[in-house]
């Protein structure tokens, strides 16, 4: 019946037994491993990259630019003959946006996820997640495109008494961007909110508390770390994006303002129109990309940390 | 703390009644087939799952073609003194196995040995029935594939699900998910999947806890016409099941170690099955089996 | 079979809850000093605001392509893939080289990121031993990776794939890799959630066996997760489709007016074409860029259906 090979052997008591040694060296299932740990290394290489292709232009750009100067400057007039890199009125651009980004995300996106999480049943669940995804997965210039064409236009007419001037607002932009991080904000929360045990609500509801009561008061508790880490990665999502912006505020002029009726430059619209421009390797104009690009990783790194660290937090309670 | 109180396990001629303290000498000049041999031998067997000591100083024996039953109360450690026979243990992190595991005196933890190999030799059957989501046919078939076994592969799944006596009952639906099938044929399934790699030894983690009792005595006939062929060895919360089943009983307990406020498995005695339920040695074996703790 | 285990899991009593229970306290406590009619209303307002905030997304997605398919209408026709790009004759430009760089950039996308991607899920969900420091330093890294702005992968693609160690100049394979590095972290991580949610008991039973740890996973592990791995794919493919920002860097905004090749000469793709057009004055352009919006859009919408389909189809409850 056996028709394996059994390795000779013979045990203390004399019967023959079958040798526990590996049959080989097993090299095809180490070369396999080998190959996938390589895989996984790969995402170090690329990090690593980021970290070495934003640095070595930096300290280039500031032997040329204090740091302080740069950090703290509020005029930004990199193509000048007389240059300028003061990076504050980009940043207050970006700001600008996450603001108004959040402004809209945060009331949308926390009510979608509610509703879906504590109202919804299981099968308007299943449709309207999908669509909402979709949103997600819609490219930015579409999006930024179809602002610039609708939202824009509208918004203005809805709020006449603004001083719009120029066809670009970074107002519209952040709000453009609100509703794009919708889903992102949407999603991560009502994970969170779905995480919440049964028998929490079932205890309020025991207690004669209503569905409302329920939603408001004992869930979104229990769910706020995970809500403040959807709210965080909304802002990251914000800093970083780039097409809206470039579409609906404009590529346009970077100067130090808070006034969303005006089309302001970003660091992100910066980075995307210099880079598209002719600009030769090896001016200080190139290497401030990178600078910019370097001070933009470190702001949505520092969010994505804090996010990271908060979804770790829900988890660990409740799984 | 007690001394674990193992005898040096030997069968005579008479297969089925086993008896305690008759040295192997004896037998020395039987044929081999008859002669008495223990395939595991435990000396000093502790281990560790990262600082905690889960199982400490258990020393047995496990004769051949024989089935040894182990249990004790929850977190007495005897599914993780089993999993430590055909070194599944090394697949979670941080655990540790020291002391003596010898398998017809080979030492299992050696440095030459292969822990992929040791389960081709010792096999496993779990708690819950865990066929894979693929064909009865296939279920049975994965391992002589992978193992690139000679032979006619149509014959070994079919001989494989007659010794579970399970042919009869999907001989016409090979083909069929094994998923469809009900809990007690999943185990059974799991069974023949063993039994198709030709192994020495069936481990068996507790393999009726999930089943109905219809199920259970299924299980439980197959367990003892498959010892004609196989070591097995069982771990089970059922009292029954084990004085139902097992030649041989181990029993282990919790003992509350004081240094380290951690709960840690030890070994009681160990005894044909028959003594154990009827005359332990021990007391707290004697209030386990009557019931009176666990 | 495995319903009943799940239900038990989910009610388990958690071990913080405390804030919880204070709201609960206080709910009780509402509940008996206020009136029930005024609860009711206040429920009622409750789901309108939140039925609102819900209304409004959807809303922005059907305004969205109703507006695409209105301000693209005009130039909805067979030219629009045929014809290449043009600034003079606006009238008669179309997508063809950029639907053709979308092809060869997506399809190296592909091959990059389906052995990188489901091997790096593969060795960290099975092989890697979660508490060796650095294989949770990794594992850390590709979360944060999931996070960084797509535009700084195009401030390494510039640095690093078309000059610096690579150099292979502004061509459509520089457009792939960087692409391909920017969607890996989402491939790794749906591919290792797909790994995840094949039960153990199916390792063990492999292994049990004499299966070695690739043995169980390539026969038995990866067929069961194949569908969720799928949809992440499918599901990282479409973010690349319709990613132009990182692209900007990388050289994808010429005005290609010859069919591009993978390793020569200037590539476009169709996002970034739609934005080019965009950016001009003329409002035949603009009609145009419009039309592109809507060929992308229900080239993803269909893409993303089938991940989602696959996802609905597939799920299997353990």
């Amino acid at each position: 019946m056996s028709s394996r090979v059994i390795s000779p052997g013979v045990s203390s008591s004399g019967s023959p037994i079958r040798s526990l040694e590996a049959p080989g060296l097993r090299i095809g299932e180490r070369i396999i491993k080998g190959l996938l740990w390589l895989a996984a290394t790969l995402s170090v290489v690329v990090t690593t990259g980021i970290v070495v292709s934003l640095l070595v232009p930096s300290i280039g750009f500031f032997q040329q630019v204090s740091i302080v100067e740069f950090l703290t400057g509020t005029i930004w007039a990199p193509g000048f003959a007389n240059p300028s890199f003061g990076v504050l009125p980009i940043v207050v651009g970006t700001l600008t946006v996450v603001f108004f980004a959040i402004l809209i995300a945060v009331p949308v996106g926390l009510s979608s996820a509610i509703f879906l999480s504590e109202y919804a049943t299981p099968k308007f669940r299943k449709t309207v997640k999908p669509i909402l995804e979709v949103l997600e997965g819609l490219p930015t210039v579409a999006i930024g495109l179809f602002a610039f064409s609708v939202l824009t236009p509208l918004i203005r007419q809805l709020t006449p008494f603004l001083p719009w001037t120029g066809p670009f607002s970074i107002g519209v932009a952040g709000i453009t961007v609100g509703l794009l991080i919708v889903p992102l904000v949407a999603s991560v929360s009502d994970d969170a909110m779905r995480a919440v045990p049964r028998a929490l609500r079932e205890g309020a509801y025991a207690m004669g508390a209503t569905k409302f009561e329920v939603a408001l008061k004992v869930v979104v508790p229990a769910a706020a770390s995970g809500i403040i880490a959807a709210f965080v990665l909304g802002i990251s999502r914000a800093i970083g994006e780039t097409m809206v912006v470039l579409l609906v505020a404009g590529a346009g002029s970077p100067v130090l303002s808070f006034d969303p009726t005006k089309g302001i430059q970003t660091m992100t619209a910066y980075i995307g129109s210099t880079a598209t421009g002719d600009i030769s390797q090896g001016t200080i104009t190139y290497d401030s990309i990178f600078a910019v690009g370097a001070l933009l990783f470190l702001m949505t790194l520092a969010m994505n940390i804090l996010a990271i660290r908060m979804v770790k937090k829900y988890r660990e309670v409740y799984d | 703390m007690p001394k674990a109180t193992t005898g040096d396990v030997v069968s005579t001629e008479d297969q089925a009644v086993p008896t305690v303290g008759v040295t192997a000498a004896l037998n020395e000049d039987g044929p081999a087939r008859e002669q008495t041999v223990n395939t595991f031998e435990l000396h000093k067997v502790n281990v560790h799952y990262g600082d905690m000591l889960a199982v400490k100083d258990v020393s047995l024996d496990i004769p051949h073609n024989q089935i040894t039953a182990f249990i004790g109360p929850s977190g007495c450690g005897k599914s993780t003194l089993l999993r430590s026979l055909n070194r599944m243990n090394d697949l979670i992190p941080g655990a540790r196995v020291s002391g003596d595991v010898l398998y017809h005196g080979v030492n299992m933890y050696g440095p030459k040995i292969d822990p992929v190999q040791v389960r081709t030799v010792i096999g496993m059957v779990f708690q819950k029935p865990n066929p894979f989501p693929k064909s009865i046919y296939d279920n049975v078939a994965f391992g002589p594939r992978i193992l690139k076994m000679k032979g006619n592969l149509d014959d070994m799944v079919e001989s494989s699900l007659r010794r579970a006596a399970l042919w009869d009952e999907v001989k016409d639906r090979l083909k069929d998910n094994a998923f469809g099938m009900s809990g007690g044929q999943q185990q059974r399934l799991c069974i023949a999947r063993a039994i198709a790699v030709q192994p020495d030894v069936i481990l068996m983690d507790e393999p009726c806890s999930a089943l109905d009792p219809v199920s259970t005595g299924k299980v439980e006939d197959l367990m003892l016409e498959l010892k004609k062929e196989y070591t097995i060895v069982i771990v089970t919360h059922n009292m029954q099941q084990a004085a139902r089943v097992s030649d041989l009983t181990a029993f282990f307990t919790v003992a509350a170690m004081d240094q380290t406020n951690s709960r840690t498995g030890v070994l009681v005695e160990m005894d044909e099955t028959r003594n154990i339920f009827s005359n332990p040695k021990d007391e707290r074996t004697a209030n386990y089996v009557t019931g009176k703790f666990g | 079979m495995s319903d009943d285990s799940g239900y038990s899991s989910r009610v388990a009593m958690p071990m913080r809850t405390r804030t919880a229970v204070g709201g609960a306290r206080e709910v009780t406590e509402a509940l008996l000093s206020s009136g029930d009619r005024k609860k009711k209303v206040r429920g009622i307002i409750f789901v309108s605001i939140l039925l609102l905030g819900l209304t409004t997304a959807l809303l922005a997605i059907a305004a969205m392509i109703t507006w695409a398919f209105i301000a693209g209408w005009p130039r909805l026709d067979l030219s629009l893939f045929t014809n290449v790009p043009s600034v003079v004759l606006p009238e008669n430009a179309g997508y063809r080289t950029a639907i053709l760089g979308t092809l060869y950039v997506i399809g190296g996308v592909i091959l990059l990121i389906v052995p990188l991607g489901v091997g790096a899920a593969i060795y960290l969900e099975e092989f890697a031993n979660p508490r060796n420091p650095f294989n949770r330093f990794v594992d850390l890294n590709i979360q944060n990776l999931a996070g960084v702005p797509s535009i700084v992968f195009g401030i390494l693609g510039l640095a690093f794939i078309v000059r610096g160690p690579l150099s292979l100049g502004f061509v459509a394979a520089a457009g792939s890799l960087t692409l391909a590095l920017l969607v890996l972290p989402t491939v790794i991580l749906a591919s290792r959630e797909a790994l995840r949610a094949v039960p153990s008991s199916i390792r063990d039973g492999s292994l049990a066996l004499g299966a070695t740890v690739w043995q169980a996973v390539s026969k038995q592990v990866l067929p069961a997760a194949f569908p969720g791995v799928l949809t992440g794919v499918i599901l990282a493919v479409a973010r690349a489709i319709g990613e132009a920002a990182p692209l900007l860097l990388v050289g994808a905004v010429t005005f290609v007016t010859f069919d591009p090749s993978f390793f020569e000469g200037g590539y476009s793709t169709l996002p970034t074409m739609i934005y080019s057009y965009a950016k001009r004055p003329q409002d035949e352009l603009q009609t145009l860029a419009a039309a592109g919006v809507v060929v992308m859009l229900v080239l993803l919408i269909l893409i993303n259906s089938v991940a989602i389909y696959l996802r609905n189809r597939f799920e299997r409850t353990w």
